[in-house]
């Protein structure tokens, strides 16, 4: 059993890495706002979903649609009340709270594969309803955006009507552009991160483990499992309301795309990839799909010829001709190698690699201290 | 009869499409006994045990448990009722350590079918932790309690789930076949452990196929055959029976 002293240094040391991202990830290209704060919102996206998948076992395959709610959720608070993101956030969470609790209690009379399409057809159905009954609250394909019309209730009594253009997010005053819409995340990622892993530390989060481990059982030893699995549903989709507000927060626009099955499955991607029920590894996930996405997207058949230039010219242009398929465009070509290299090396994703290495490491170390001390007793 | 009864089952019918599994059971246990069924395969048992612990229902009959009628209750209330079935092929958290395995049981004591303490550390409930090593170290499981409960031999894993069981302190607790599969030196030490457990009070009811067992724990035996009790008595009772010899034991002496 970890002791609590340990998690305080797993906090401890999570907290100082996210607030000095810009600081080590710049070398390797990632140092600039935007991406950094694309990791903090996905990140609280997979570690919510990891609550979930990782800890009982029910693989949502919809949960984008809590993206999509608290996306425009917290457009609607810019619209309707004031630009300060911090209602937006709130607001975002509930709602997504308030769909969460819908769609879990109907979803989770099923188990297994039944489960996954169930959550998938909400949130088709919800991507569906966005495009169409719902224009007025979603405006459709334009999707919601501010406009100068808005009545921003709260900001108007404060300030009085005397808008030019439209107004920016703010924290109380400050604009949530650049670093600072990096740092307001990254705070609500190391509070999401406190709170995942005193969930899973809890007696809470082990009935969840054991739920995972054997349902049944747990109906016999006196458990309820459906308001478990419903609070555990809950939780995590009020995780993926707060990335999807945060995504809104420093571009305030929502589109139903957000709620497409590709975003839903982008996580699920995303959490095996990095490993399933540890809590780390669903934000290394987010950490190599992001940056590998930002880098190889970016890519074009210029680049490629740049880079294979010392090759002869007809190599040169067959090469560029196959690596170009896996870039730009392309890259979620990449991204699907990369999943099946994963899942069939390393099924327990990047963190069993880490655990294998690290073991292995560790035995070759206990090798060399038993080696010198064979050798002196054989000395003797 | 003396003593108070636990657990009374009255005229429980069940049938399988054609199959009459259950006929006019009525079954009395008594508060702190050792109850024994026994029978031939197929004869009913684990249905029985399966009515009895909401599994099942039955087409008619009922089984009151102090007094309360059973029947149509969830696993977990009849749980929380206090009547605790301990399986026959192993129904273990496998994934979980074999401290977690019996931690789980302790905790639905304490926290009931449902509650949201997930910002309480787990490290901080020393009292649930305590109490299940104290159970795994009364069955001899005091050196796997970091193991992972999976890797068990089939052994372990029975004894696991009788911690599993105990943890909870039932009044009732039903054990199907705990012996079954187990090397003669394990059944032995199952048989103390049960008997330890009996001068605690427990009242037990026992399906078992192994004669050696049940005549070493049993203060009271009923006989199912063809889904029918065909007798019921004490141990000696039983073994002069000839109709018992008949039916289950194809005349051979006990």
């Amino acid at each position: 059993m970890p002791l609590l002293k340990n998690d305080w240094v797993v906090m401890a040391i999570f907290t100082a890495a996210t607030l000095t991202a810009p600081l080590w990830l710049s070398p390797i290209g990632a140092g600039y706002p935007d991406l950094l704060q694309k990791f903090a919102i996905f990140g609280i996206f997979a570690i919510g979903f990891n609550i979930l998948f990782g800890l009982t076992g029910y693989l949502s395959f919809g949960h984008a649609v809590f993206l999509g709610v608290g996306s425009y959720t917290a457009v609607w608070s810019f619209k309707l009340l004031t630009m300060n993101v911090l209602p937006a956030v709130i607001f975002g969470m509930l709602m997504a709270g308030v769909f969460a609790v819908f769609i879990g209690y109907l979803s989770l009379r099923r188990s297994g594969i039944y489960f996954s399409i169930l959550t998938l057809a909400f949130a088709q159905m919800s991507y569906n309803l966005a495009y169409s009954v719902l224009t007025p609250i979603t405006n459709g394909e334009t999707g919601l955006q501010l406009t100068i019309n808005d009545p921003r209730i709260l900001d108007a009594a404060a300030e009085g009507v005397a808008a030019t253009g439209l107004p920016s997010t703010t924290l109380f005053g400050i604009e949530m552009s650049g670093y600072s819409g990096f740092y307001f995340c990254a705070v609500a990622l190391i509070i999401g991160f406190f709170i995942s892993l005193r969930i899973f530390r809890s007696p809470f989060g082990l009935k969840l483990k054991a739920i995972k481990s054997n349902q049944t059982r747990m109906k016999y030893t006196g458990f309820n499992t459906r308001p478990y699995l419903l609070t555990a549903f809950v939780i995590s989709g009020m995780y993926a309301g707060l990335a999807g507000s945060l995504m809104a927060i420093t571009d305030p626009l929502a589109g139903a795309e957000r709620m497409q099955w590709t975003a839903s499955g982008e996580v699920v991607l995303m959490t095996i990839l990095g490993g399933t029920g540890t809590l780390v590894g669903p934000l290394l996930g987010v950490g190599i799909i992001k940056y590998f996405e930002n880098i190889f997207s970016a890519l074009n058949d210029n680049a490629l010829h740049q880079a294979f230039a010392i090759l002869p010219d007809w190599l040169e242009n067959i090469v560029v001709a196959i690596a170009g398929e896996f870039v730009g465009e392309g890259w979620h070509l990449t991204l699907g190698v990369l999943f099946m290299l994963i899942v069939i090396f390393l099924p327990g994703g990047v963190m069993e690699g880490i655990r294998r290495i690290s073991g292995w490491i560790r035995g070759r170390s206990r090798q060399a201290e038993q080696a010198p001390a064979a050798e002196a007793t054989g000395g003797e | 009869m003396s003593g108070n009864i636990v657990l009374r089952i009255k005229n429980v019918d069940k049938t399988f499409g054609g199959l009459h599994a259950l006929g006019d059971i009525n079954l009395e246990i008594e508060e702190g006994k050792t109850h024994a069924i026994i029978g031939p395969n197929g004869a009913g048992k684990s249905t029985l045990l399966n009515v009895c612990i909401g599994r099942l229902e039955p087409d008619t009959g009922t089984v009151e448990f102090e007094g309360k009628n059973m029947i149509g209750m969830k696993p977990h209330e009849i749980n929380h009722a206090g009547m605790v079935r301990v399986f026959q092929t192993p129904e273990i958290f496998p994934d979980l350590s074999v401290l977690e395995n019996v931690m789980v049981p302790a905790l639905a004591k304490r926290d009931g079918v449902f509650k949201f303490n997930a910002l309480r550390s787990m490290a901080s409930n020393t009292d649930i932790e305590a109490e299940a090593v104290h159970v795994l170290k009364d069955l001899g499981l005091g050196e796997y309690i970091h193991h992972h409960a999976g890797s068990m031999s089939r052994g372990d894993k029975r004894r696991l789930e009788l911690a599993m069981g105990l943890v909870q302190h039932p009044r009732l607790l039903l054990l199907d076949e705990p012996t079954a599969g187990m090397a003669r030196h394990d059944t032995n030490r199952t048989i103390d452990l049960l008997k330890r457990i009996k001068e605690r009070g427990m009242t037990k009811i026992i399906i078992e196929h192994d004669m050696h067992v049940v005549f070493s724990l049993a203060d009271r035996i009923s006989v199912l055959a063809q889904g029918r009790i065909i007798a019921d008595g004490t141990p000696d009772e039983i073994r002069g029976n000839p109709k018992v010899q008949e039916a289950y034991l194809g005349g051979a002496e006990l």
